[in-house]
């Protein structure tokens, strides 16, 4: 699903709690009992995650409602 | 729904039932089909599906009675469409592109065919197709029986021998100068009883001789007694047809009514029989509307105008190309799809209720794989038009909604379709609107009002308006409040607990308040409560106003004219519609009725939640409700108000007229945003509990008071991917609390995602003098787990 987004436009994005810059890095997202490993930006301390929103309203919404259907 | 009742509930359907021309013809004949593809200037095509129905299309569009032609629907329009004039221009004109004649490899079993009419031929034509071995006999020199009696300038004979030379591709043999009598040889003492032994069966069609065949029995009336369905005689594998079955044993002395069509109808029918007979299966199994019957399509003629042929045809006429094709232009394409015609949504998935109801069948079947029919199945708006307009009151929105209800339970209903308005209704039942009052200084209430969660939202200044009128009008009874939702939407959504749940609060506080008569300003609610609360005693806002209400309310003459839009819930509800416009009269307002109204009204596609589940038909419903008039709207529904006006449609709420500020443009007012929704519904909650009964709403949450600075493009699209101004507040109000959330060192914006139901929610914001300036915000459903 990575590769619908471009990582590099989010490279100005740090963890505000951690003062770290995000880093690439897999992360597991979830739907209706299927689980996807996604390259995705997130803080190497605390995980937290950045979805960008083009990802949320295109791949992810198509994928949603594709597994809704299923 | 098993099998047997799916088929019950698609026969209902009668788009696909034959056109009257078709079902009169007693071979079928596609009439319709054969005449589009004359239309197109496609001959060829037109002529093998004629030739389908009919295996000798030369003779019989030269002799046909056109039994066809005392069905069409065109008859008192201009006239019968000329159908065998047609079927002769496609001999004319597309013989060119016959396709070949097939036949299946030769079997073992043979049939002997008694006379070499029309019949007997159609007989010997279906079945040395089908493989089996055929020997015709005919007393005569040549095969064609009958035929060569028509006169030649009705038959030109190069037709006749042109049709016949069909045989020399099929393997019959012919016996000629044979005549079948009494006399049997070989040892038989019929020469039937001959044939019998040395055939696997037989097909006597040997014209006006009855006295000729001994062996079979005869009925009543001295005629060939025969099956009618099989065209069995009372000898086991001997069948009959044709004019043999037309005359009785006082022939020549009485009339013989011949039909070449109808002979080759028993030819095939028999033909039927004779291939079942030889296979040993059953010979009456399916076999419905077998030669002419009357048809259940229904179509409707009413918007045709009446156009009569080019030229008048009798049975020698032979048009020219484009006369065929002006002619073939006339025919109505008969078909019913009355439903199809006032539904965007049934229009929009190109097909119609048997085809619909087949998919929605095999959608709650599948095991695996995707349901293709889950978004058409949560389009509908249940508003019922669909059965009113159908000849047999099919009603899609029964079947979707019980499909919605079975995918509830089957737990494969997708968790997005229904879950904003569902939040919406937990909302309305929530402790930010939920309210149940006696009315102040009463301790029991006769009657009570329930405005609605959408009246409420939308305009809660009319309600606290609407609530004093009653309780002026009835000062001494006890006018209770009720603000909540009636439960519509999760009935929509087919999710029958939580109407449940729903529907047993409203009781708990119904019961309290001493079992009063409900007053509905809202139609869904009325129709939800007239539905699943048959116990209660409900009355319409609008039949009260308009008897209580003042009896001269202005004077409106001078304004132009307004098209009443009925709510779809009011659908049978006449005298709601009544009221309403006995209100606007008295308002001195000219009423323009709409095209469809009333019992015919159209949904605005707030109805069974279509707008949530597929916003392209949607849209096409509305655009197509508010594009047939000009006039400005009056409604008396919250939500078809709001729909209209958010599409710029000028449209009023009656209560606007009623109650709205005199110089006000109400009717082009702007909608009331979700978030204003929810907002709107807890102030008239704060408000009236504060000036009636002198209370204060319980605590506000942290995230309330958190204070948004929402540039009004963000809000707009905020509003329409469905993200509430609490869903940002919520969001924020987490990331500043527990620190987690982005900062971007480019442009200074923090970004921070918080899921507070099924939703994840993202915002991207910029802290701004003790209030957050929004610059978007974006959701998901899918779940973010644990890094790899």
């Amino acid at each position: 699903m990575s590769q619908y987004v471009d990582l590099s436009a989010y490279e100005n994005w740090t963890c505000a709690n951690c003062g770290q810059p995000l880093q690439p890095g897999k992360v597991d997202i979830s739907y209706m009992g299927n689980s996807f490993q996604v390259e995705l930006l997130r803080c190497p301390n605390c995980g937290l995650v950045l979805i960008p929103e083009e990802l949320a309203l295109g791949k992810m919404a198509e994928v949603e409602k594709a597994l809704e259907d299923k | 729904m098993d099998q047997k009742e799916l088929r019950e509930q698609e026969n209902r359907c009668i788009q696909e039932q034959a056109p009257a021309c078709t079902a009169a013809c007693p071979v079928h004949v596609d009439v319709r089909a054969m005449i589009a593809k004359i239309a197109e200037g496609d001959f060829a095509a037109a002529l093998n599906l004629y030739r389908k129905a009919v295996p000798f299309p030369g003779i019989i569009s030269h002799i046909c009675d056109q039994p066809c032609q005392a069905a069409c629907l065109r008859k008192d329009l201009g006239g019968p469409i000329e159908i065998a004039a047609l079927e002769r221009a496609c001999l004319d004109f597309g013989s060119q592109g016959l396709e070949p004649v097939k036949a299946l490899p030769r079997k073992a079993k043979k049939v002997a065919v008694i006379g070499a009419g029309i019949s007997g031929l159609t007989v010997a034509f279906d079945l040395a197709r089908k493989g089996w071995g055929v020997v015709v006999y005919d007393a005569s020199d040549r095969i064609g029986g009958g035929l060569w009696k028509t006169p030649p300038d009705l038959l030109p004979r190069d037709v006749l021998v042109n049709d016949l030379r069909v045989f020399d591709e099929l393997n019959v043999e012919f016996r000629l100068n044979t005549t079948v009598g009494r006399k049997g040889g070989n040892g038989h003492s019929t020469f039937l009883a001959r044939l019998c032994e040395e055939y696997d069966a037989v097909y006597l069609s040997t014209g006006p001789n009855v006295s000729e065949l001994p062996d079979l029995e005869l009925d009543e009336y001295g005629k060939v007694a025969v099956d009618p369905q099989t065209f069995q005689t009372s000898q086991s594998g001997v069948f009959a047809g044709g004019d043999v079955l037309r005359v009785s044993v006082n022939y020549p002395d009485e009339e013989l009514k011949h039909s070449a069509v109808l002979s080759i109808s028993d030819g095939r029918r028999a033909a039927v029989s004779i291939d079942r007979y030889l296979q040993r299966v059953s010979l009456t199994a399916s076999r419905a509307n077998e030669g002419p019957y009357e048809t259940r399509l229904y179509t409707n003629t009413s918007g045709i105008e009446p156009c009569p042929p080019l030229v008048t045809t009798d049975l020698t006429t032979h048009y020219s190309r484009e006369v065929a094709e002006t002619e073939a232009a006339r025919c109505i394409q008969c078909e019913c799809l009355e439903c199809v015609k006032v539904c965007e949504y049934l229009a929009h998935y190109k097909g119609y209720p048997k085809k619909y109801m087949r998919e929605v069948y095999n959608n709650l079947s599948i095991v695996m794989g995707t349901r293709h029919a889950n978004q058409f199945i949560n389009t509908c708006a249940l508003c019922g038009l669909c059965a009113e307009v159908c000849p047999t009151d099919v009603d899609m929105g029964v079947i979707c909604h019980n499909a919605r209800e079975q995918m509830v339970e089957q737990k494969r209903m997708p968790p997005s379709a229904h879950d904003f308005a569902l939040r919406d209704m937990a909302f309305s039942n929530g402790e930010k609107f939920a309210l149940s009052r006696n009315a102040p200084g009463f301790e029991t209430s006769t009657y009570v009002f329930f405005p609605g969660c959408q009246l409420s939202a939308s305009s809660p200044g009319y309600v606290e308006k609407a609530y004093q009128f009653l309780r002026d009008v009835f000062p001494d009874e006890g006018v209770g409040l009720m603000l909540r939702c009636c439960g519509a939407p999760a009935d929509w959504a087919g999710r029958k607990d939580l109407y449940t749940a729903s529907q047993a609060e409203f009781y708990t506080a119904y019961e309290q308040m001493g079992r009063p008569k409900l007053v509905l300003a809202c139609s869904s609610c009325y129709q939800s409560f007239k539905t699943h609360a048959p116990d209660i005693e409900i009355l319409s806002f609008w039949e009260l106003f308009d008897q209580y209400g003042p009896q001269q309310l202005g004077d409106r003459k001078s304004h132009a004219p307004v098209a009443v839009h009925d709510p779809c819930s009011t659908r049978y509800e006449a005298r709601i519609q009544d009221a309403v416009r006995n209100i606007l009269k008295k308002m001195g307002c000219v009423i323009e009725e709409l095209p469809l109204s009333r019992e015919k009204t159209e949904c605005c596609s707030y109805g069974g939640l279509m707008w949530l589940a597929n916003r392209p038909v949607a849209e096409k419903v509305v655009q197509r409700r508010i594009a047939e008039s000009k006039q400005d709207y009056v409604t008396y529904c919250a939500m078809c108000r709001d729909f209209f006006a958010r599409r710029g449609k000028r449209t009023l709420h009656l209560l606007d007229l009623i109650y709205g500020a005199p110089g006000d443009d109400a009717a082009a007012a702007p909608p009331v945003g979700f978030s204003q929704r929810h907002e709107n519904r807890a102030r008239l909650k704060a408000k009236l509990l504060s000036e009636l009964w002198s209370e204060t709403m319980p605590d506000q949450q942290a995230f309330e008071s958190i204070r948004l600075i929402i540039p009004e493009p963000v809000q707009q699209i905020i509003e329409d991917r469905l993200i509430l101004v609490e869903d940002v507040q919520k969001v924020i109000e987490y990331a500043e609390r527990t620190g987690k959330r982005m900062y971007n060192t480019a442009n200074g914006h923090f970004l921070a995602y918080y899921k507070p139901n099924t939703v994840t929610y993202w915002v991207e914001y910029t802290p701004q003098e003790g209030a957050f300036l929004i610059h978007k915000a974006y959701s998901h459903r899918m779940e973010i787990g644990l890094g790899g």
